[in-house]
């Protein structure tokens, strides 16, 4: 019996269905936690589900590679989702046309903030150069971030670990600042959440409204194209960081 | 349905061939994103299929991280290493840019409709 389930785990390990299926069953899982314990954003569902998925592996003694195997099927989605957020930005189109002046200001100075706040508080605190470099294009999409990482002198794979974690602390945050602040606007919070916690903050703000979700995927196209854009130039300016 | 995928999947083929060949500083779906956009913009509606897929990517985009999200296991060790000055500076540099963001974007709302009327 005891080596039965040993020869069927090897067959299963090591196949796309397991990792694929175990995905969607600890996500689908973490989102029923979540709304058992109130829907607290420390417990952010894909919170969750990272650390879940990580202890099932290290448990299990499987490697990143073999789940990613599977899991990459999830993960290859992203392009299409992206190309999809052309949809809510047609629908909402008048309303960000009647904002386009205030929206381009707001978000280009919150993209700058992201960056060089994140470089001078790391510069303070005695972080390495490298790790410097990395942490720069951390508020944008990952394929984009990575992409200026790679670019700049930074560590492509730091930086996508730094985009994720980006993403999760604006997921944590946001709800705390926008109470905080008292803001009311569906399209200012949404606007903000994208720009800073990239998809992360897409995806919550497509629960708080239609509206929310529009407009951060607007917020996060907007950080992503002036990020790779404006980074490389204003780097050198950056203290620290000036060779 | 069918020709929805096909269409959104055939923007980011044309963002993706397009980057590679312009050497543009920024990934294939982001371009692909405004194809689609533009595209809209000229037919003037959603086609059904469109809006549907769109609305399915879009409820789950959560789910979408999780296999990346996984791959942190693997950087361990690079954010070990300097754990707390990363650790900082993402709280306060995410902090600082949601507030510095919703501040400038509302207060240049409420300018723009005081002036309005």
């Amino acid at each position: 019996m005891n080596e039965e389930f040993i020869d069927i785990w090897a067959f299963l390990a090591a196949s796309p269905l397991l990792w694929l299926t175990m995905t969607l069953v600890v996500f689908l899982a973490s989102l029923w936690l979540n709304r058992r314990l109130g829907g607290s954003m420390v417990l952010h569902p894909v919170l969750l589900s990272m650390a879940l998925l990580m202890g099932i592996l290290l448990l299990t003694g499987t490697d990143y590679d073999t789940y990613f195997d599977g899991a990459q099927f999830i993960h290859f989605m992203l392009g299409p989702a992206t190309v999809a957020l052309a949809i809510p930005l047609f629908e909402f189109r008048h309303e960000i046309r009647k904002l386009l002046f205030p929206l381009l200001i707001a978000g280009m100075t919150g993209a700058c903030v992201a960056a060089a706040s994140a470089v001078m508080m790391a510069t303070v605190l005695g972080a390495d150069r490298v790790t410097l470099l990395s942490l720069a294009p951390k508020s944008v999409t990952s394929p984009i971030a990575m992409g200026i990482a790679e670019k700049i002198g930074g560590l492509p794979s730091l930086t996508a670990a730094l985009v994720l974690l980006t993403g999760a602390i604006g997921c944590m945050l946001s709800p705390l600042l926008i109470r905080l602040m008292g803001i009311e606007d569906d399209r200012v919070k949404g606007f903000a959440m994208g720009l800073s916690a990239h998809g992360f903050g897409t995806a919550q703000a497509f629960g708080i409204s239609a509206t929310a979700g529009a407009f951060a995927g607007l917020g996060l196209s907007l950080a992503g194209i002036m990020t790779a854009f404006l980074l490389p130039g204003v780097l050198p300016w950056l203290p620290g960081l000036s060779s | 349905m069918l020709q929805a995928i096909t269409l959104i999947l055939l923007c980011q083929l044309a963002g993706e061939i397009t980057v590679q060949m312009l050497d543009l500083p920024f990934p294939g779906p982001v371009l692909g994103m405004l194809l689609l956009f533009v595209g809209l913009m000229v037919r003037g509606e959603i086609p059904d299929g469109l809006k549907q897929v769109s609305d399915f990517l879009l409820r789950h985009l959560a789910l979408l991280f999780v296999p990346a999200g996984v791959g942190l296991m693997a950087h361990f060790g690079l954010v070990a290493r300097d754990w707390m000055p990363i650790l900082a500076a993402l709280v306060v540099s995410t902090a600082l840019a949601l507030v510095v963001t919703m501040a400038i974007l509302s207060a240049l709302i409420r300018f723009r409709s005081r002036s309005d009327e």
